[in-house]
């Protein structure tokens, strides 16, 4: 099937004269032939059936009661009874079959948005239908739009938001995607109708409220793709952010507006329509917006608060996210509010609190059934807008096409310059030209207007078609003029770039100012922006959290995940004694030849993975949106990789310290394992220093006196742990505490002696973890800081956490 | 604006005969880029703190409930003590501060003007630059060491009610010395062998800093000052 799907897509580029996949045999050709043949041959059945298709399903069972002369046939075909999920089976399948193609040839993606070969897939697949003179296939209509089509989209936009760069930027947001859709709507829709005065034209008929519909859809950008291209040159979040919340809310407003001006239009009589209504249209604007946000907001809560309690039959998670989703929308729309608003807020309000509930398994699919359905309807609508380009249903008129393609680029300007230039006087950093410039550039039309566009009702717009082929032509130019032509641009203009390295002194640098801002606000007495966040955060902590998110949780996410893996690992090790010794290279010479050790990016991820799952303030890193694919799971990768690696140090150093001099190295394994059940990942990592550092006491000689020196002081304290927690593993624990005192001292030494030659020192697992200071490191930091006690005395009391702390076995 | 108009007038007339009044208007009006409506506000707001006193002590600080449930408490409130934020010498505590102080460290978060020249934003970036230096190299030895950089990462993550203070303790730690190995890999200094990197010093730590936009990050609008808000 894949090979069909290829050349499928293969025939975009040859259409469009690229020619790049010529080398497909023919007999892919039959494949795709074969496969439209049979859904055309089983539509055609459906046709010459039609007038037993009402029957049918009845037909079927009374067939066999009720004539019993007829005889059993050995081969039957009943189309009818599975028509519809049949066909729409088959055009979800064409949809991703076509993603797939798409993607195979890795450079195609670079050079085009998707949507562009989707649109060309659907024109294929129309101009078959159309060439061999079959209907349409009935491809959509409203409630199949507003129903199942456009929620998914929508509730994936608002589920993947970088929440705080949005609310950072909100006051431009807002502006600029409120505003601009609205000037949009209402400049092309007015000065199309000036054109449509001139008589010359022939549009006499189309009157001011049809023009004004038709610019409130026309005005729905949908710069997906050009998210995609900023996403790639990495342009400044500012502007990223602009553009994705314009995507976000560009819907809504112009989804609104239409519904207003079709209800508008339905009353018709011009005469009916008085400056009352006017204004009542524009309350219910407002109303309409705000009721949305507020139902969806409600939903947010409540499924929220539901995901609580599934602890136990986490199987639902998912379907408990995406029916409340879903109804908020419904329930929404049922008020005749803005559900794509409700939708937006619902995804918002929940996320939080439904990622911190639900387990790691539901929350991957969440993400990845949440990526699949939006993938899948926007694809459908592409599809089907290639379809019904081609076809009788068209009315061209020069005029109204071309004006409409001038005004659209012509009041898209306006608005971005004017709106900037109005929001650049309150901003730090303003929009520069350049960046407007490609605002404005960006303006691509998409899926929804099109949707738009084609369910307008017949019956009030007789000029329908006409406005369908214009709206097509808008679309076509945007998608593929604009979408293909802005990444060079993007890079020619040379846009203020985000500055995205991989660096964990900006996370921390960034959360301290965030502390920093708030407490000098506090100070102040200054309530501002950050301060309203701040305190969002502690009503959050304070409240909602302990209403919305299970007592007994596993600390954060990743957290939890790291320790059930150590865990098992854990008991698998000791169940199977000692992992064969086979031969592990030890990587230390070249690392060492480089003097000053690197990290790995997958290390620099996974604390920033630690940093913004437990730092107070929450920052998901923003830039790493990408509507259909999801990024591979760094954090579950990350932690087995993790194990691998120490793993491997456990097992190198176990074959090290077999050939040691010291008689007692053999019996680490022991304690080892010992160690884990504590769930502390302090002491798992600290063996796996204790490891590593057998490892190098071929360069550092100097520890080994050290190692037995401490005995005496941590006598007491190591002997309660062990009888604290080690009740399950008894057989392993004979005569181990010496030795597994002897890496407590090694690991304090290395603290204050070995640290500063870690640039000579090879990777570690990332997670290993030095408890230096328990007993003497403790001391020395008092002393440093002594000075600075009064202002740090929360780091005294880390010792009595230390002695209480064994979470796993409690948790049992 | 929150203020109540009667204690604006009281306050107003206080200060019409209070003989420094004058003469830290003339100060300020060149020092600080504060407009006079915002350096009264700032007095107001300094005076409640301090109780009518002419100095705040630390003490003082703890009026400001806000304040309690913020993770870098200690450290905001030693930034206003510190010698090196005041311009008196390099190191140590001052016992307490008075106005004029007061607004020093707060000038640290005024606004950039958007209409500067580049040396100008420069020295202005680097004079921010270093106030956070200083809040994180606590010794003022000039290098954050690791304990130091530990420790800031430890009062980072003790904000978060929901990891246990022991994981704090250790995660910190391999997270500070992760951010300190990259800071090394930035700086340019030049690596000895057998001479280990000791810490970040100013220059590296600017370096750091790169990739932020600090002059968005750190500042405060002071035109919405609120004297009397969330004070006890």
């Amino acid at each position: 099937m894949a090979h069909i799907s290829t050349q499928v897509c293969s025939k975009g580029p040859t259409g469009t004269g690229l020619a790049m996949l010529m080398a497909f045999r023919s007999w892919h050709w039959l494949l795709l032939v074969m496969v439209l043949a049979c859904s055309e041959a089983s539509s055609y059945v459906n046709e010459s059936s039609n007038s037993t298709a009402q029957q049918a399903p009845d037909a079927r069972f009374a067939a066999s009661s009720s004539d019993p002369e007829e005889r059993i046939s050995v081969f039957e075909l009943d189309y009818d009874y599975v028509q519809i999920p049949y066909e729409v089976t088959l055009w979800i399948l064409l949809a991703s079959l076509a993603k797939i193609g798409f993607h195979l040839y890795h450079k195609l993606p670079h050079l085009m948005p998707e949507s562009c070969l989707l649109i060309i897939v659907g024109a294929l697949v129309g101009g078959i239908i159309f060439g061999t003179h079959h209907k349409s296939p009935p491809v959509m209509d409203s409630s199949i739009y507003f129903l199942y089509l456009l929620p998914p989209i929508v509730l994936e936009s608002g589920y993947f938001m970088p929440t705080r760069p949005f609310f950072e930027n909100i006051g431009s947001i807002l502006w600029w995607a409120g505003l601009g859709a609205l000037i949009n709507a209402f400049g092309i829709g007015l000065s199309l109708y000036f054109i449509c005065q001139i008589k010359a034209f022939g549009l006499g008929d189309i009157n001011l409220l049809q023009n004004l519909l038709f610019g409130s859809l026309i005005s729905a950008v949908d710069p997906v793709a050009v998210l995609a291209v900023f996403e790639e040159a990495r342009v400044n979040e500012q502007l990223y952010m602009m553009i994705f919340g314009e995507a976000l809310l560009n819907d809504g407003i112009s989804v609104v507006l239409y519904n207003i001006l079709i209800a508008f239009t339905k009353m018709h009589k011009f005469e009916d329509i008085e400056p009352v209504d006017i204004l009542a249209g524009c309350a219910r604007f407002i109303i309409v917006g705000c009721g949305g946000v507020f139902f969806g907001i409600l939903f947010g809560f409540i499924s929220a608060f539901i995901t609580r309690f599934t602890q136990n039959i986490s199987a639902i998670e998912p379907l408990i996210v995406f029916m409340f989703s879903y109804l908020s929308y419904l329930v929404a729309e049922t008020l005749y509010l803005s559900g794509i608003l409700a939708i937006t807020a619902c995804a918002v309000t929940m996320k939080k609190y439904v990622e911190e509930n639900v387990s790691q398994t539901s929350y991957t699919t969440i993400k990845y059934f949440m990526k699949m359905l939006s993938s899948v309807s926007e694809t459908l609508i592409f599809i089907f807008m290639g379809v019904s380009t081609v076809g009788k249903n068209h009315e061209w008129n020069w005029a109204f096409v071309c004006f409409t393609l001038l005004f659209c680029q012509i009041w898209r300007a306006i608005s971005v310059f004017t709106l900037f230039y109005v929001s650049n006087q309150f901003r730090t950093f303003p929009f520069s030209i350049k960046d407007q410039f490609i605002i404005f550039y960006s303006g691509v039309r998409g899926a929804g207007s099109f949707s738009l566009a084609f369910l307008l009702p017949l019956s009030l717009f007789p000029r329908k078609k006409l406005f369908v082929t214009a709206t097509l032509v808008v679309t076509y130019f945007t998608v593929f003029f604009q979408g293909i032509t802005i990444g060079p641009l993007v890079r020619y203009l040379d846009v203020r770039k985000t500055n995205k390295k991989e660096s964990i002194n900006e996370e921390l640098h960034i959360r301290l100012m965030d502390h920093l801002k708030a407490g000098i606000e506090d100070v102040c007495g200054h309530w501002s922006h950050y301060q309203v966040r701040d305190k969002f955060k502690k009503f959050d902590h304070r409240y909602l959290r302990k209403i919305l998110i299970r007592k007994n949780l596993p600390k954060s996410s990743i957290v939890s995940l790291y320790k059930k893996l150590e865990m098992k690992q854990a008991i698998e090790m000791v169940e199977t004694g000692v992992p064969t010794c086979a031969a592990f290279p030890s990587q230390e010479p070249p690392e060492r030849a480089q003097g000053i050790k690197r990290l790995s990016p997958e290390d620099v991820e996974s604390m920033r993975n630690i940093l913004t799952r437990n730092m107070y303030q929450v920052r998901q890193r923003t830039l790493s949106y990408n509507k259909y694919n999801l990024k591979a799971q760094t954090s579950e990768k990350q932690a087995k990789e993790i194990l691998i690696r120490r793993q491997n140090t456990l097992r190198e150093s176990l074959r090290k310290g077999r050939s040691l001099p010291w008689g007692k190295q053999a019996g680490t394994k022991n304690f080892r394992y010992l160690s884990f059940p504590y769930g502390n990942p302090q002491s798992a990592g600290r063996e796996a220093r204790a490891a590593e550092f057998t490892d190098d006491d071929g360069i550092d000689p100097g520890f080994r006196p050290l190692m037995y020196s401490a005995h005496s002081r941590a006598g007491s304290l190591q002997e309660k742990r062990l009888t604290q927690a080690m009740i399950p593993m008894k057989r392993l624990h004979r005569g181990e505490k010496a030795l597994s005192f002897s890496y407590r001292s090694n690991s304090s030494w290395e603290e204050h002696v070995g640290w500063r030659g870690m640039d000579a020192i090879r990777p570690k697992p990332l997670f290993y973890a030095v408890d230096e200071e328990y007993e003497s490191g403790e001391q020395t930091e008092e002393e440093t800081s002594a000075s600075g006690s009064r202002w740090a005395p929360e780091h005294r009391h880390s010792r009595e956490h230390y002695k209480s702390h064994s979470p796993l076995l409690h948790r049992k | 604006m929150g203020v109540s108009h009667s204690s604006k007038e009281a306050w107003e007339r206080e200060s019409r005969t209070d003989f420094w009044w004058r003469q830290m208007q003339e100060g300020f009006m060149n020092k600080s880029d504060f407009n006079w409506d915002q350096i009264k506000q700032l007095h107001q707001r300094f005076r409640l703190l301090s109780g009518d006193q002419p100095t705040i002590r630390p003490e003082n600080f703890d009026n400001v409930l806000d304040l309690e449930s913020n993770p870098i408490r200690s450290r905001i409130v030693r930034a206003f003590f510190d010698n090196r934020n005041l311009g008196r010498g390099t190191g140590g505590i001052a016992e307490e501060i008075n106005f004029e102080d007061f607004v020093t460290i707060i000038s640290y978060f005024r606004p950039l003007r958007s209409r500067r020249n580049k040396e100008e934003a420069e020295m202005y970036r680097r004079e921010k630059l270093r106030f956070l230096f200083n809040s994180y190299d606590q010794d003022g030895d000039g290098i954050i060491t690791l304990q130091e950089y530990r420790r800031v990462v430890e009062d980072l993550l003790s904000a978060n009610p929901q990891v246990e203070p022991a994981w704090v303790r250790s995660i910190a730690n391999s997270i500070a010395r992760g951010a300190l190995k990259e800071a090394a890999r930035a700086s340019n200094q030049p690596a000895e062998k057998g001479q280990p990197y000791q810490g970040i010093t100013f220059e590296d730590f600017i370096k750091t800093w790169q990739g932020i936009d600090l002059e968005v990050k750190m500042q405060v609008s002071f035109l919405n000052l609120e004297a009397k808000a969330l004070c006890q």
